[in-house]
């Protein structure tokens, strides 16, 4: 057991004992959800803030929820209702939450590094909810979980993360989590939304999309993300679907065990089949009712941390 | 080298689990329901060998199930989180006599813990309370119904329980 951290800011600086402890010790969350009574008390009297300066319907409800089965009290903060709009800075909004005694401050954000910078100037606890094209640290760790949880492990995997890498929070906390834990992954896309720089981080980055599914064990698919996007990088979307959408015919070239992720919200009929979608080895669904369990893990293992905490 | 005393052998402990065996029989009628819970990292592991014991004097199984507390401990903010052990509950508890089994009983803490968290698997008709080691200083108004041994202990010092791991003999230790 290894978790003194006070914030979750990014999967990058963690080792892969911590990642392991979360998803631990979200396994044993996933059993209470299971239960008669899905509430346990061991966030009692305490106060989270979804601090939400980006729309987002399934992180922020996950986070809800997650909070709620813990018995903390949860305050929603959306950007547009909010006085970012009248000028307020992040750090003068971040103050204020705490000055009504936020415990915890699950922050999304369109600029990368939000939480860290928040990290420095409040004494709540900081969740990383997503910022920018940075990390989404949760949504990794789900991730992780999930396919653990469906292959018994994560260590000698081939995981294949197709479409827009480049503008992905997603792929980048999905990337240094599963390396860390010893997965092989392959990143496949157009050229110009999967730049070859990924190597870096210890990827392979090919283009040719049946030999980036062929060996997969698991399939990852991304949205295209159009609102980050700043110039039109492919040609267009039908073409995106013609030589990157997972079909038919591209999944019967992949292993029988195979399985399919999305972090949602899928696009039907872009970067996945409807049918695909709704497939047998489709978890996309499985994938949010863990997702409730790993944030119940993870505010649940910030509320014992006390840092201090290197930030990256 | 801090000084360890050892409390309990192997056949002490096994003796205190035949003699607890027998007291939880002739506290609760046969055929009343009975159920044992053993609170992880030891008292699962005593619960176990407590309701082989209990089947073969009462000729009948006796369920053990595992109830792991850290979600409801009161002092989560107060230190690193608790790793949490899994929970198995093969039975509903509602209307059963349930038979909490802990390792050491101390502050009485992890038992109020024990307690709440039993009650989200339902309503049992009574909770009884073993434990092999009662070392005091309790904090809470709680008290065992049944004990293995009564050890009287310093604050400062620490009671391991050992049980079952490969290679070691099975004992209770006292360490200064």
């Amino acid at each position: 057991m290894s978790w003194n951290r006070k914030h979750l800011l990014d999967i990058e600086s963690l080792t892969a004992d911590e990642i392991v402890t979360v998803l631990d010790t979200a396994k044993a969350f996933k059993a209470v959800g299971e239960r008669a009574i899905k509430k346990v008390p061991a966030l009692r009297g305490k106060t989270v803030v979804n601090l939400f300066i980006e729309p987002s319907t399934r992180t922020r409800i996950s986070f809800e929820l997650a909070a709620q089965r813990l018995t903390a009290d949860i305050v929603n903060f959306s950007a547009d209702a909010s006085s970012f709009k009248k000028g307020e800075t992040l750090k003068d909004t971040a103050r204020n939450l705490e000055a009504l005694n936020a415990d915890f401050i699950v922050i999304r954000h369109s600029a990368s590094g939000a939480p860290h910078f928040l990290s420095r100037v409040v004494n709540a606890s900081i969740i990383n909810a997503g910022d920018g094209a940075h990390e989404h640290p949760t949504q990794a760790l789900l991730d992780a979980f999930t396919i653990r949880e469906h292959k018994g492990k994560i260590a000698g995997l081939n995981v294949t993360i197709l479409g827009d890498i480049l503008y992905s929070r997603v792929a980048r906390s999905n990337i240094w989590a599963l390396t860390k834990l010893g997965a092989k992954v392959t990143l496949c896309g157009p050229s110009t939304l999967v730049p070859k720089t990924f190597e870096q981080m210890g990827c392979r980055v090919i283009y040719d999309v049946d030999e980036a599914l062929r060996n997969a064990d698991i399939i990852h698919l991304l949205r295209i993300q159009h609102e980050r996007q700043r110039q039109t990088m492919f040609p267009s979307i039908g073409e995106y679907t013609n030589l990157f959408g997972l079909n038919k015919a591209r999944l019967a070239k992949t292993k029988p065990d195979a399985l399919i992720m999305h972090p949602g919200p899928v696009n039907r009929g872009v970067e996945i089949d409807s049918e695909i979608a709704d497939c047998k080895r489709s978890l996309i669904l499985e994938q949010v009712t863990n997702g409730l369990a790993v944030r119940m893990a993870v505010l649940f293992l910030v509320n014992g941390g006390k840092g201090p905490q290197e930030v990256a | 080298m801090p000084e360890a005393t050892v409390i309990l052998n192997a056949t002490a402990i096994q003796r205190a689990l035949t003699r607890i065996a027998h007291e939880i029989a002739e506290r609760n009628e046969v055929g009343t329901e009975v159920v044992l819970v053993g609170i992880p990292l030891v008292g699962d592991q005593l619960a176990f060998r407590l309701g082989k014991i209990l089947s073969e004097i009462w000729k009948l199984p006796v369920p053990v199930g595992v109830l792991d507390v850290s979600m409801h401990r009161d002092d989560l903010r107060q230190r690193a989180a608790p790793t949490i052990h899994p929970t198995v509950m093969p039975f509903d508890v509602t209307g059963k006599t349930v038979v909490l089994v802990d390792d050491v009983l101390f502050t009485g803490r992890t038992t109020r813990a024990a307690m709440d968290a039993l009650n989200d698997f339902g309503r049992p008709k009574k909770i009884q309370f073993a434990v092999l080691i009662d070392r005091g200083h309790r904090e809470l108004p709680i008290k065992a119904d049944y004990v293995g041994k009564n050890v009287p202990t310093a604050i400062t010092e620490k009671v391991r329980v050992r049980l079952d791991i490969p290679n070691l003999p099975d004992e209770v230790v006292l360490a200064k």
